[in-house]
């Protein structure tokens, strides 16, 4: 079922006009008419999760936003979508703005924040201009400003410029970054909800989270939370790439099953020039990787959904996460050490220097692989790359630290024996890579 | 009912004000339960929870919610809560993330101690000490930054600095204008003025001392002694400047002052005047007054630390007796976890010699034999 990406095809959609035409801000309308009460209520009813990556209940968020007397409380679009493999959140505020922004308008009446602020990354420069444009459409047909639409609240919406830091989508790094700081995370607590940006109460949320607040006001929040498996409600934007046929951002529902994701020629229409399927990153680069073995079934034989309870069936050991939604698959011809080396560089680079573990340690794990890619590795240093992503893990003030050590870790766990070919055959490993060793396609050996 | 609440930590329970953190309430219990900070700094707002080398084991949240915190927590950065149960030297875990805190520190480390002036009072010094680790698992050529001039007082390395930001915070707090701050990001984020400007405030002298490494080290001491040779000694004068408090610790060989610096309390800070104030000292008094003329001299300093300093002292004057010795059977058997008594090993730290008595320059002959031989 498409809730969000429904009315993407129409020509000019980008256009508040032609929004309007097509059933345009009914929600907000809607909303207006509810208490900011009734509207928590109505999230909190549809199970919705946070779609940035780690899957908090949004309604129970909003509930612990400290609301103390006379102090302004914020709303703050996390826009900064840097993880590698999602850009889910670009395609929304590229082609469908306006959803977005009647998204921020219900959910900033429903936390009684008068001015909201997105976040959106440096390296998007072009998508600031089209919600700047969508947010001066809205404003001059009275959805924005002052008393919308005669209900005695008043809200502005500006648009923030990152600097290009992955470390930014942190959110109290995010935070020090909005109020013009240098963008290290804080230390919590105190947590956004109590003191966030400019120490008022916050609520930091993903622009895909928001934008599905508007269809949840209009279909209901019951409605919604019929939809999908367990704990995952709704749907879910993924943005597919790599050795696909057809990569792209796809809507899809929670039942939907991994296999039928990669393979069907509705989704990602298979893996070109008939190759199979090595490895995938489900949730984007920060999520453990895991063979095709172990991504289409779990270890108990069940075919694996995508949805949050399915994809980490299995913790960190045999499962991984569904995160922000950026499925990145690998074929056959893929090397697993050196894929590994290029996501320890790019934490190494983002890493914002604030704590030892990760300031240090991402720095020489990337040193370690990049060694082992190329043909300088040794034995332990298998062992030493476990020892340090492990004192990472854990050990540091935001998880940028876990997400640096847990793509190594399950390199390291699943194709130890890679690493290990890449050790004892330096040559060989410059010329040609590992294949596939045991970690073949399931479906392939079964035909 | 009391303000104070109970909080155990590897096994002694102390009442604390409520509002303290779990790194105050171990140094309430002293010793070796306290854990070594690299960053926080009790003096300075906003400091700590970066290092990492504090990191406590909770292993009961709470009277109220007894569950344990899943993670490690940063002691200096969490507030302790009514009977919780915090595990600080007695738990593998800590010890084990402290190892890797001490490892990540060091990997880039110059270990260039023979020639830092800070070696004798380095808290990086004596952390890795205290882990006892001896070998290394990196052979990566070592991060180096450009040099770069901070004035005529100040000397900057960045290659040993461990980015605890307390030198930030320092200069935010005393000084009316911000004069240096954090540069780039990552493994080569640095200190730096970022247009070469030298530090000039009248208080910027004091980021020399709650510096932790020897990265901002005194430029009128540059290779002029070692620490463990000079000899501490409490003094005063009447600064004219209103905001320094005059009380100095002056680091002396015979009449000769070698260096001026605050004085420090027994965790390495800046300690507390007698104004009541934190006793941050100006640039004429640290820098411009190198002469016993300019002081009114109090007498021996009491050194506190058990660190390599310790060996210059006057006789009688360290230690922090009575707490440690108690401290042993408390924390169920376990001994401290120093792997080596330097006075064993090493003969420059002879502990029956006593530099106080030494007339003159000291050479290593002097230690090689008791006192009564000689």
């Amino acid at each position: 079922m498409k809730l969000l990406l429904d009315k993407a095809h129409i020509e000019g959609i980008r256009y508040y006009d032609t929004w309007v035409k097509n059933g345009g801000y009914e929600s907000v309308a809607k909303a207006l008419k509810m208490t900011p009460e009734e509207i928590v209520e109505e999230v909190k009813k549809s199970g919705l999760r946070g779609r940035g990556g780690a899957g908090f209940p949004t309604g129970l968020k909003w509930s612990f936003l400290a609301k103390p007397e006379g102090v302004p409380r914020h709303l703050v679009c996390n826009a900064d979508e840097s993880e590698p493999g999602t850009f889910k959140d670009r395609y929304l505020m590229e082609f469908l703005p306006h959803l977005f922004i009647e998204g921020m308008i219900i959910s900033s009446f429903a936390l009684g924040s008068n001015v909201s602020y997105i976040y959106i990354r440096g390296e998007y420069a072009w998508i600031p201009d089209i919600l700047e444009q969508a947010i001066a459409e809205a404003k001059a047909n009275g959805w924005l400003g002052k008393n919308i639409k005669g209900s005695g609240f008043d809200c502005e919406i500006y648009v923030q410029r990152g600097g290009g830091a992955y470390i930014c989508g942190e959110e109290t790094a995010l935070i020090e970054s909005l109020e013009g700081k240098r963008g290290n995370p804080r230390i919590k607590p105190p947590f956004p909800a109590v003191q966030g940006v400019w120490m008022r109460p916050t609520v930091v949320n993903n622009v895909e989270t928001i934008a599905t607040v508007g269809p949840i006001i209009s279909m209901g929040g019951e409605a919604y939370g019929n939809l999908g498996v367990g704990n995952s409600k709704g749907t879910k934007l993924m943005s597919a790439c790599g050795n696909l046929n057809k990569p792209g951002v796809y809507e899809i529902d929670f039942d939907l099953s991994v296999e039928e994701f990669i393979y069907s020629d509705e989704y990602c229409g298979g893996i070109p020039n008939g190759k199979r399927l090595k490895a995938c990153i489900p949730g984007g680069s920060s999520v453990p990787i895991v063979p095709a073995n172990l991504l289409l079934k779990n270890v108990k034989g069940e075919t694996r959904l995508m949805n949050y309870e399915s994809l980490a069936d299995g913790g960190l050991a045999t499962g991984t996460m569904l995160g922000s939604g950026g499925f990145i698959v690998l074929d056959e011809d893929q090397c697993v050490v050196r894929h590994t080396m290029t996501l320890a560089r790019f934490y190494n680079h983002e890493s914002c220097g604030q704590c030892s573990p990760c300031r240090e340690g991402t720095g020489w794990m990337y040193k370690i692989l990049k060694n082992i890619e190329y043909g300088k590795g040794k034995k332990e240093d298998i062992d030493l790359l476990w020892d340090i992503q492990r004192r990472i893990e854990g050990n540091t003030i935001c998880p940028l630290g876990d997400a640096a050590a847990w793509p190594v870790a399950a390199a390291i766990r699943h194709f130890r024996d890679e690493f290990e070919w890449h050790i004892d055959h330096p040559e060989e490993a410059q010329t040609r890579n590992f294949g596939l060793a045991h970690y073949a396609d399931p479906l392939l050996i079964q035909n | 009912m009391s303000d104070n609440i109970k909080v155990t930590i590897d096994n002694i329970t102390v009442e604390v004000p409520n509002g303290t953190t779990i790194l105050e309430a171990a140094r309430m219990v002293g010793g070796d339960v306290a854990p070594i900070t690299m960053c926080y700094y009790s003096k300075l707002k906003g400091s700590g929870g970066k290092c990492r080398t504090c990191l406590v084991e909770v292993s009961k949240g709470s009277e109220k919610d007894p569950r344990p915190m899943p993670k490690l927590v940063a002691s200096c950065r969490t507030g302790v809560m009514d009977g919780m149960e915090v595990k600080s030297m007695t738990s593998e875990r800590v010890k084990d993330a402290r190892e890797g805190v001490t490892e990540f520190l060091l990997l880039n480390h110059p270990l260039d101690c023979p020639v830092c002036d800070q070696a004798g009072e380095c808290h990086l010094q004596d952390l890795s000490y205290e882990q006892g680790k001896q070998g290394t698992r990196t052979d990566f050529t070592r991060r180096t930054f450009a040099p770069e001039d901070l004035g005529p007082y100040i000397q900057l390395h960045m290659n040993r600095c461990i980015m605890c930001f307390r030198c930030v915070y320092t200069a935010e707090q005393l000084t009316e204008q911000r004069e240096h701050g954090v540069l780039d990001r990552g493994d080569h984020a640095r200190i730096s003025t970022c247009i070469s400007k030298a530090l000039e405030h009248d208080f910027i002298g004091n980021v020399i001392d709650v510096c932790p490494v020897g990265a901002l080290t005194d430029k009128t001491f540059r290779f002029k002694n070692r620490v463990w040779f000079t000899k501490p000694v409490d003094a005063h004068r009447n600064c004219t400047n209103p905001k320094c408090c005059g009380e100095v610790r002056l680091w002396m060989r015979g009449k000769e002052v070698f260096r001026v610096t605050a004085r420090k309390d027994e965790w390495g800070e800046v300690a507390t005047a007698s104004n009541g104030e934190t006793g941050w000292i100006c640039n004429e008094c640290r820098f411009e007054k190198k002469d016993t003329a300019d002081w009114i001299i109090e007498g021996p300093s009491r050194i506190q630390r058990t660190s390599v300093i310790a060996q210059g002292h006057y006789a009688g004057t360290v230690g922090t007796a009575g707490k440690s010795e108690k401290l042993i059977d408390k924390v169920i058997g376990k001994e401290p976890i120093y792997t080596l008594d330097i006075h064993k090993v090493s003969e420059v730290d002879n502990p029956n010699v006593h530099l106080s008595q030494i007339a003159g320059p000291a050479h290593s002959t002097d230690f090689k034999h008791d006192i009564k031989d000689r």
